[in-house]
Order: C-alpha cells, then sequence, then structure tokens
C-alpha cells in the first residue's frame, strides 16, 4: 500500500562513489504539518484504536512500518511499493 | 517479605489493565487537546465523562490487584499493598 | 507535585532477548532529543511562559515522564535475563563494567545526558520552536529505531510513541499561534 505521507527524492549519483547506489531515498511528512490550529469536531478513532495508534484523531495518525522490512517490498523499478 | 498472598498477575489482569490505558489515553488526548481548546464544551464533555468511566474500572482493578496511585489516592488492604510487586515494567 | 500511578501509558511488549537493541533505544532514554530531556526540558520552561500555554508545556512534560517509563520498561526487558557472555556479544561490555545491567541516563553511544541539550530562553516564541523541533527529532530517533528491528513487537510500542511526538508537536504549534494573538481569540485555519 502506497503511504501518501512519505516523499520519494533520487540522491545524486557520483561517479566514484564506493557502494552501490540506491535508486531512492525517502521521508515521511506527517499530517501536522498541514495542520495551524486543529479545528473542532474532528472525527475519532474508537478508544481501543486510539490507544493501537497513539491519537483520538485519524486526521493527526501517521504510520510508519520498518526499513528493514520494507526493503524487501521494494518492487523492481526499484520504486517503494 | 515480598510477594506472599499477592495473586500473580492472569488474563484478567491484562485484560482490565488495557481497558483503562484505554480510557486513560482518550482523556490525556483530550486533556492536551483542552489546553489549547478551553472553550470546546463538547470536548469537555467528554472527558468529564470519561473520567466518570473510568471510576468503577480502577475500582475493579484495585479489587483485585491492588492500588494503582499512592499518597492516600487509593484505600489499602492489610499488609499495606502499595509496595507491593509487580511493578508496571515487570509485567 | 506529581503523584504516580502504578500501570504504563500503553502496554509495552518486547519479542526477544535483544542486548543491542536496548543499548540503542538509550537514545531515547537519555540522548539530546530522548523522553528525559523533552520532561525536563518543558517542565523547566512552563515557569518563565504566559500562563495560556502553561498548562500544555506542564501536560507534555508529564507525559513524557510516562514515555520515559515506557522506553525503560522495554530496556529493562530486552537485558533482565542476558547473561555477561550475551551482553559481551551484543557489545555491551563497557556498559556492563560500569553499570552491570542498570539503566543510565546515556544516548546510545554512551555519551551521559547533560542540561546542555535543552534550552530555556524566557522568550516564549524560541522556547516553542525548539519544543516543536525536539518533538520532530524524537520523532525522526523513533522512526530510525523501529528502522533498526525486526521485532513486531518492540516496534509496536515504538510507533506509539512516535505518533505521540506528532500530537505533541501540533499542540506546540497551537501554541505558537495562542502566543502570536495577543486578544486570547482562537483562529481556526
Amino acid at each position: 500500500m502506497v503511504n501518501s505521507q512519505v516523499r520519494v527524492y533520487k540522491p545524486f549519483i557520483g561517479p566514484f562513489d564506493p557502494c552501490p547506489p540506491l535508486p531512492y531515498r525517502t521521508y515521511v511528512v506527517p499530517p501536522n504539518q498541514y495542520i495551524v490550529f486543529q479545528p473542532l469536531d474532528w472525527p475519532q478513532f474508537s478508544l481501543a484504536e486510539a490507544l493501537k495508534l497513539g491519537t483520538l484523531w485519524p486526521n493527526l495518525y501517521s504510520p510508519y512500518e520498518s526499513k528493514s522490512k520494507r526493503v524487501e517490498e521494494v518492487g523492481s523499478d526499484g520504486e517503494p511499493v | 517479605m515480598e510477594n506472599q498472598s499477592k495473586p500473580a498477575v492472569d488474563q484478567r489482569y491484562y485484560e482490565l489493565l488495557e481497558k483503562l490505558q484505554m480510557i486513560d489515553f482518550a482523556l490525556i488526548e483530550l486533556n492536551l487537546f483542552l489546553d489549547t481548546h478551553p472553550d470546546d464544551l463538547k470536548s469537555i464533555e467528554q472527558y468529564n465523562r470519561l473520567a466518570q468511566e473510568r471510576i468503577p474500572i480502577v475500582r475493579e482493578f484495585q479489587e483485585s490487584y491492588g492500588p494503582l496511585m499512592h499518597f492516600g489516592h487509593a484505600y489499602s488492604k492489610f499488609p499495606f499493598e502499595w509496595p507491593q510487586a509487580p511493578w508496571p515494567w515487570q509485567v | 507535585m506529581w503523584i504516580y500511578e502504578k500501570k504504563l501509558q500503553y502496554p509495552v511488549r518486547v519479542g526477544k532477548c535483544d542486548p543491542y537493541m536496548a543499548r540503542l533505544l538509550l537514545e531515547q532514554y537519555g540522548g539530546a532529543d530522548g523522553e528525559l530531556a523533552a520532561a525536563l526540558r518543558y517542565l523547566n520552561q512552563r515557569y518563565t511562559i504566559p500562563d495560556k500555554v502553561i498548562g500544555i508545556l506542564n501536560d507534555i512534560g508529564t507525559e513524557e515522564f510516562a514515555h520515559l517509563e515506557m522506553i525503560a520498561t522495554m530496556v529493562y526487558k530486552l537485558t533482565k535475563d542476558a547473561t555477561p557472555d550475551q551482553l559481551k556479544a551484543a557489545g555491551l561490555a563497557d556498559h556492563y563494567v560500569s553499570h552491570d545491567k542498570a539503566l543510565f541516563y546515556q544516548n546510545a553511544a554512551g555519551v551521559p545526558w547533560t542540561a546542555a541539550y535543552i534550552q530555556a530562553k524566557g522568550d516564549p516564541l524560541a522556547d516553542l520552536y525548539e519544543d516543536i523541533a525536539a518533538e520532530e527529532k524524537a520523532r525522526a530517533t523513533y522512526q530510525w529505531l523501529i528502522d533498526m528491528t525486526d521485532d513486531v513487537d518492540l516496534q509496536d510500542g515504538l510507533k506509539f510513541l512516535r505518533e505521540r511526538e506528532i500530537v505533541h508537536s501540533t499542540r506546540f504549534r497551537e501554541a505558537v499561534e495562542i502566543i502570536k494573538d495577543d486578544r486570547g481569540k482562537k483562529r481556526f485555519f
């Protein structure tokens, strides 16, 4: 599943880089970066989901998966899947 | 002199604890939200409602597994239950 | 004053004995952007900031102590039954000779915690922007820690803590808006 909070960029590949170049790098832009002041009456998770995910509000939730696992999920085109 | 007469933690301990952790987590979230939104009556009502809902769960938990708080915020049976294991990081 | 509650904020589980991961987790225990630094930073800044935002500093600072306890719980569980040989194999011989399995306020590289990690400028905007930066740095640290383990139980607790940084950052941004708005009027965007 594509995580819409993930940004991808391609680092410059230098001719003398000793390691095989990684095709891309990623970083996360969590939803709080677009919120200046949280509005009232946002939809809420259930209490069980809120505890599990670490926030009461879906609009503030930012998923993150371990890269040690994600490495295996890179598609043949080198893009994250 | 530790761990005597104390019921070992069982499945119910974890279930009750998690039930309380759910309510208390929502209370923390609402508290932080209300710190910056003090005029949101709806959130204050939800906060007060959850504060009510936690009372019977705390009572049930403490009845079986001892006090959750010290310094007079929970009653004790004999011998004094507060310093008895397990502590949160041990379970 | 503070009152202790005999429970963790979130149920911490650890899937395997992994002393090396315990060492890495110390970054969030006694590191520059760790939970101790966060708690002490906010609880110290609250004395010299306008009343309107003392509450949020007080309460987030208090929650950080619950997070410190979660990290300590992870470290404790990851090392509890490790033998000296296992600690040595995991690269913790230097920690062992000074501390045995005791937790110590140091970062993943063994550098002891210092008050130089945290600032109190007495200027509300300078302090709140430091706090926002601290939350984003802690979020990034949690990401790199999550990347360093395949233990899904441990990842679970770390993901919870990472999300809390995002919520705290949101609240500090709102505190900035409250500070900017002299009339105390809420503005919604």
